[in-house]
């Protein structure tokens, strides 16, 4: 992917010269191996600055949410998927955007790769397929197919959904993925087995949020745990509260969640929270034919009621 | 001091004896990563890490801790009374701290123990705690203690620095608090003649790999007006998402929020770590919020610790340079960078100095 990025800063820079956007919301090059960091760029002088490779993973549509100016942003799969949500929700403006569209081969696992090695990785560089770690005193090859992120791997959308410029040729879709094993794992337990399942994975939270933050989503203008009057949700450590979070989040992300990742992404304690929105995208899918942001045309199955809905729930 | 020599045979029989006498707690391997914990009675600390996920701020001032207890139920006698909760300050000792780690208590102390007020809870804990550094022979790439005043050997704070010598410990004895520890481990071995020097070469080769550094000579003299309204706070606060990783993470930070939890007929008065991330944190009780937007916070949170520490306190930044926001930052935010766009800010030439 990283041939991407002089068709990315022409296109940019083009865009910035004619004066069809105000700024480009895209990635700078980061100070660590394996992240960049979102950036704008405003002036055609400085869309060198750009950079495009396999450690682009957040969601830039987070970055869109009510913003004003006339942007160009650079969406891979799940992005356009939440620009397209963020249209459905009016959090932008279709005639506000220029999405410059990356066909998508998948962001690496930083957390998984820097697990692999006693040693600090100092240095992450990629060529096609191969991705070379370097340490001090050590240096591997790795398949970049086997150290993508878990959402990447099971991805079925990596070209954008909605675009107006294209950085590269459409790239093939991922064929016969099990995109659920781990969703039926959990629900083959018994009900004991979930709940110290929850109980485990949820242990190590701190309540920073950067889930909720990272996810484009999550831009209500006061989350409800942050609700102070009447405060809905304890603010310590207490299990209830932090299961409170989690649960109640989920579920506000159900029919809306594009899998892109940037919730687990973004955890400093490396919980996997898409075993929460992994099922309900699931029950999305079987209960309603339904997957989030493909469409402009269509409403989220959550806002809409059509006679053929199931009702089995309701007895 | 007097360096002590401990045979790693000797090891694990001195951490044994260190728990009869104290509550001890070290770094342990979970699952992903290393994380302070309080060791169970043989339990052994693993010291084979570069530094933990989280600071171990939390062994003195938990992210959740209850000060008062209270009952509502007016068969009480002592109803809407509020009471001391009870507290475990026995001596405890924190086995395995990094020396970086270990300084960030001395710059909290400034501000939980002060002339005007004295945070009893911190400072009891403090109090309690004995500080048993293990020096970093192999720093990060994202350590940049050396310039934000400690360092790999750093002593502050430490009541003992442990050295890792190969096939034994050197442990240099930096206060009586503790020589008393080495006393109960029954760690009594003088170290030979050369171990001074051997300590202080293993320390010259650490700092030698400390690859990064920042300036912060000139932040005294910036006017802090002109800091406030700087061209760049607009590029490093765009990538912020607000979240309270760097501020939860961080060893220095010490803002926390208070609040009554009911149950029932009872409940408690608890302070719980807050974050200047957070809109929440300065929302006023009329709804206006000061610091409404993430530029305002971004950029409190960077003021707070290379300008207005450093204004007030007169004492460096208040920032060890351990490396956690920078490693753990989900966008990228770099403190180091910041740093650097605040030291070398000329409002004159103005040009923004960011690309």
């Amino acid at each position: 992917m990283l041939g991407y990025i002089d068709k990315i800063r022409e296109i940019s820079k083009r865009l910035l010269d004619e004066g069809r956007v105000d700024m480009v919301i895209g990635f700078r090059k980061g100070t660590m191996p394996m992240m960049n960091e979102p950036a704008f760029v405003k002036t055609p002088g400085e869309v060198s600055t750009l950079v495009w490779d396999s450690n682009c993973g957040i969601n830039l549509a987070n970055y869109l949410t009510d913003r004003k100016e006339k942007i160009g942003v650079i969406a891979k799969g799940c992005d356009s998927r939440n620009i397209v949500t963020h249209l459905l929700e009016n959090k932008t403006k279709r005639d506000k955007l220029v999405i410059i569209g990356v066909p998508c081969k998948g962001m690496i696992d930083r957390r998984r790769i820097t697990a692999m090695f006693d040693d600090e990785v100092r240095e992450v560089t990629e060529e096609g397929d191969v991705i070379t770690v370097k340490g001090t005193g050590f240096e591997k090859k790795l398949k970049k197919a086997e150290i993508l992120q878990d959402n990447c791997s099971k991805c079925i959308h990596r070209n954008p959904v909605l675009y107006d410029e294209l950085a590269a040729p459409l790239v093939e879709e991922q064929k016969d993925i099990d995109r659920y094993a781990d969703v039926r794992l959990i629900e083959a337990m018994s009900p004991q087995e979930k709940w110290q399942y929850f109980e485990d994975l949820l242990s190590p939270c701190i309540r920073c949020y950067a889930c909720r933050n990272a996810c484009p989503l999550c831009y209500c203008p006061t989350c409800f745990v942050d609700e102070a009057r009447p405060q809905w949700v304890g603010k310590s450590q207490d299990p209830i509260d932090i299961r409170t979070f989690h649960f109640l989040r989920a579920y506000h992300c159900a029919g809306r969640c594009t899998d892109c990742g940037a919730c687990e992404r973004a955890c400093p304690v490396g919980i996997k929270i898409r075993q929460f929105t992994s099922k309900l995208n699931r029950d999305c899918l079987d209960m309603f034919g339904w997957e989030a942001g493909l469409s402009l045309d269509q409403r989220p199955p959550l806002d809409t009621f059509k006679p053929g809905d199931p009702g089995d729930f309701i007895k | 001091m007097k360096v002590i020599k401990i045979d790693k045979k000797d090891w694990t029989g001195g951490i044994k004896k260190i728990q009869d006498s104290y509550r001890l707690f070290g770094p342990v391997k979970g699952e992903k990563f290393h994380d302070f914990k309080e060791l169970g009675k043989g339990e052994l600390p693993d010291l084979n890490f570069s530094n933990t996920r989280l600071s171990p701020k939390s062994i003195v001032y938990p992210q959740s801790e209850i000060m008062f207890e209270y009952s509502l139920d007016e068969k009480d006698s002592d109803h809407h009374i509020m009471k001391d909760a009870a507290k475990n300050y026995s001596p405890r000792a924190v086995l395995g701290i990094r020396p970086c780690d270990a300084s960030a208590f001395l710059l909290v102390k400034r501000n939980f123990d002060t002339p005007e007020y004295r945070d009893p809870y911190w400072i009891r804990a403090y109090e309690a705690t004995t500080f048993i550094g293990a020096a970093c022979n192999n720093p990060c790439s994202t350590c940049f203690c050396t310039t934000a005043g400690s360092g790999p050997f750093n002593e502050e704070g430490l009541d003992i620095l442990l050295s890792d010598a190969g096939d034994c410990w050197y442990a240099k004895a930096i206060t009586e608090k503790g020589e008393k520890l080495l006393n109960a481990a029954g760690w009594s071995k003088a170290a030979a003649g050369g171990s001074l020097k051997k300590i202080e070469s293993l320390k010259k080769e650490a700092e030698a790999r400390i690859s990064s550094s920042i300036l912060t000579d000139q932040l005294k003299n910036k006017k802090t007006t002109e800091l406030y309204e700087a061209p760049f706070w607009e590029d490093v606060s765009f990538a912020c998402i607000n979240c309270g990783t760097c501020t939860y993470l961080c060893p220095t930070c010490w803002c926390f929020d208070i609040q009554d939890e009911n149950s029932g007929c009872s409940g408690v008065r608890m302070k719980n770590w807050d974050s200047c991330m957070f809109p929440l944190f300065t929302n006023h009780g009329t709804g206006h919020n000061p610091r409404g937007t993430k530029l305002h916070r971004v950029r409190q949170r960077f003021m707070h610790k290379l300008k207005y520490y450093v204004d007030k306190y007169d004492n460096g930044i208040q920032c060890v340079g351990c490396g956690r926001c920078i490693r753990s930052c989900p966008v990228n935010i770099d403190i180091r960078r910041v740093c650097d766009m605040m030291n070398s800010y000329d409002p004159k030439a103005c040009a923004c100095p960011v690309k």
